[in-house]
């Protein structure tokens, strides 16, 4: 989903020529075909996160389009203040590119895994976060993003993330998507973790249960009416997230639940107070980690043989 | 080109202040200056002091350095403040709001009635500037290490987009204690961001102390040389020293210029000059009207804020 984001990028500088792309030193392969064609439309900052962010806040100041791009965590977190006060507070029309959210940079370690970024960009006033699921959708809220006259942070995985839409479907800002229906419970879920939820709820499927999955690729502005009618629709609710479980997706879900006195149970699957374990490949992470398409599975078991959450 | 060249006409025709466009001998501009720097010392004082509260010395070292630019080095217009063509200016050093209020009220960005808000609530002048809510404030600064690289984006697209504008943004000293105005200063100078100026208000003090006795700065021209800065040292209270640095902008092509303007933090009120304490603090009924007598002005009835 990373080359579809940088691909779109690369068509939308073609287009608009104050699309620029700054990266923190990052983007070695990827960005091959933008730097050899908009080789001025490129600007490496090197490893200065808070500078790259700053900057761009100025650039966006004089009317540039900015899509400053690194790992997410740095990009995140050493740079938060900045993105703060100069971009959001500000209101500068900057986009943010997080790549390798989550653990997606599986055997890196903790220190380039980011579970805290969806806490972190939502509290942040203005800001819009989308968090695609696969390249397609990768490629719509790239596009997206430019239209929006503010900052967007947008969450992505790396490379090779597998297709989860077989056909063109069109992507609008502030929805979620049900991708997949059914009245028995709904796992909400959002980003990259969408194929591990899928592989767990198709299998629920063989044994007749049906849950409705309902993916949020924009977190922020949150669909609130689709979640409200799941509750309503199919009772408990489960969310899971490659993020910690405070902040992130999870605690939204449970924010509305509350605040719309829905009265439905609401588990949390993500990261409960504790940093990403162990080295491994993506796949063993998520399973090291709680979030294989397995522990989904049981935590759906768990949550519909004792609906009033008790057991949690 | 032709875009700039007509860009260029524009500037001339109309962002240029009239006032700035007469040429009085030398030595009536300087005196004139003079004059306005004294008026303008005594607006701060008696913003601040109504207003009860704010940071004098940091607003008193950069007079001379504000009256220089804003009289007669920035292509600025109040009647036109969003020109895309016009000079930028940036107080990266956010806190010396106050002296940045008071020379856009003289040059008629804002109104002058809008100082005696200052300090009350529900005012739009705050302890530190914003950029939505007045006009000619570049960007919201305060947190200091910020205002720096923002002022560098600027200059940036200014040349990716061969406009004839100049960016210009006054540090603090002890901001550059912040690394953020490092990885600025190298990013900076490998752009050859020749129309950039940054004045470093070195008047060698900080909140609790100077520099030298916390973290210091030493050998700071030479810091920022390295750096691949084209550096300037001047008394940033002696205006006919301000307008010969100003007027020889750019250094050196393909570098940024970097102005070490030397001042004294508190300049003007004799038992403030170079004193930390005074950081952000008020006189006393007594001291006030030593600072009154020194500053030149009327005692300054104050009372109780709202």
């Amino acid at each position: 989903m990373r080359n579809a984001c940088i691909a779109a990028l690369y068509d939308l500088a073609g287009r608009d020529p104050k699309i620029l792309a700054l990266v923190a030193d990052n983007g070695a392969i990827v960005y091959d075909r933008y730097r050899k064609d908009y080789p001025g439309r490129f600007i490496n900052f090197g490893i200065a996160e808070a500078n790259m962010i700053s900057v761009a806040a100025g650039l966006a100041a004089c009317g540039k389009v900015p899509f400053a791009y690194t790992i997410a965590g740095f990009l995140t977190m050493r740079a938060y203040e900045q993105i703060r006060d100069d971009i959001c507070l500000q209101r500068m029309n900057v986009k943010l590119v997080g790549i390798g959210a989550g653990f997606a940079y599986s055997d890196l370690g903790p220190t380039h895994h980011t579970v805290e970024d969806l806490a972190l960009m939502r509290i942040l006033p203005g800001m819009t976060i989308f968090a695609p699921c696969d390249p397609q959708e990768a490629r719509k809220v790239t596009f997206a993003a430019s239209e929006i006259d503010g900052p967007v942070y947008i969450r992505l995985a790396t490379g090779g993330s597998p297709k989860v839409y077989e056909t063109d479907r069109p992507f609008e800002v502030g929805k979620a998507v049900t991708l997949h229906k059914g009245d028995d419970m709904t796992i909400v879920t959002t980003g990259h973790i969408v194929p591990e939820v899928l592989a767990a709820v198709r299998e629920l499927e063989n044994e007749g249960i049906q849950i409705r999955v309902l993916h949020y690729p924009t977190v922020k502005p949150f669909d609130e009416a689709a979640l409200l009618e799941a509750a309503e629709q199919t009772g408990p609710i489960l969310t899971v997230e490659e993020h910690s479980i405070f902040g992130g997706l999870g605690s939204i879900v449970s924010e509305v639940l509350a605040e719309n006195g829905c009265g439905v149970v609401c588990k949390r699957m993500g990261l409960r107070d504790r940093f990403p374990a162990g080295y491994g490949s993506y796949g063993w992470m998520k399973e090291h980690n709680g979030l294989s398409s397995r522990q989904i599975i049981s935590s759906v078991r768990s949550l519909m043989e004792c609906p009033s959450g008790s057991t949690s | 080109m032709a875009d700039g060249q007509t860009c260029e006409l524009r500037l001339s025709e109309t962002i240029m202040p009239q006032s700035t466009l007469e040429s009085p001998t030398r030595q009536a501009l300087i005196e004139e200056l003079q004059g306005f720097a004294a008026e303008m010392r005594r607006n701060i004082f008696r913003t601040i002091c109504l207003g009860g509260g704010g940071h004098l010395p940091a607003c008193f070292s950069i007079v001379e350095i504000l009256t220089v630019l804003y009289r007669r080095i920035l292509r600025v217009n109040p009647v036109d403040p969003k020109n895309p063509d016009r000079d930028r200016f940036l107080l990266s050093k956010g806190h010396a709001a106050v002296a940045l209020y008071t020379i856009l009220a003289e040059m008629g960005f804002l109104d002058a009635a809008l100082l005696e808000t200052y300090g009350h609530s529900g005012t739009i002048l705050g302890g530190h500037p914003d950029m939505h809510k007045l006009s000619g404030v570049e960007a919201s600064t305060g947190a200091l290490g910020h205002g720096f690289p923002f002022s560098v984006g600027m200059a940036l697209a200014g040349k990716m987009d061969h406009k004839s504008y100049r960016t210009f943004v006054v540090l603090g000293d002890g901001e550059c204690q912040e690394g953020s105005i490092w990885e600025a200063a190298m990013f900076a100078a490998q752009q050859g961001l020749d129309n950039l100026t940054a004045i470093l208000d070195y008047n060698k003090l900080q909140a609790l102390d100077r520099l030298d006795s916390i973290v210091s700065l030493e050998p700071l021209a030479e810091k920022w040389r390295s750096f691949g800065w084209s550096v300037c040292e001047v008394d940033g209270h002696d205006i006919p020293s301000l307008l010969n640095t100003f007027g020889r902008i750019p250094f050196e092509p393909g570098k940024p210029n970097l102005v070490v303007a030397h001042t004294i933090k508190g300049k003007g009120i004799s038992f403030m000059e170079n004193v930390p304490i005074w950081h952000y603090r008020l006189p006393n009924p007594e001291e006030m009207r030593t600072a009154c007598r020194d500053l030149g002005m009327d005692e300054l009835m104050t009372g109780k804020r709202e």
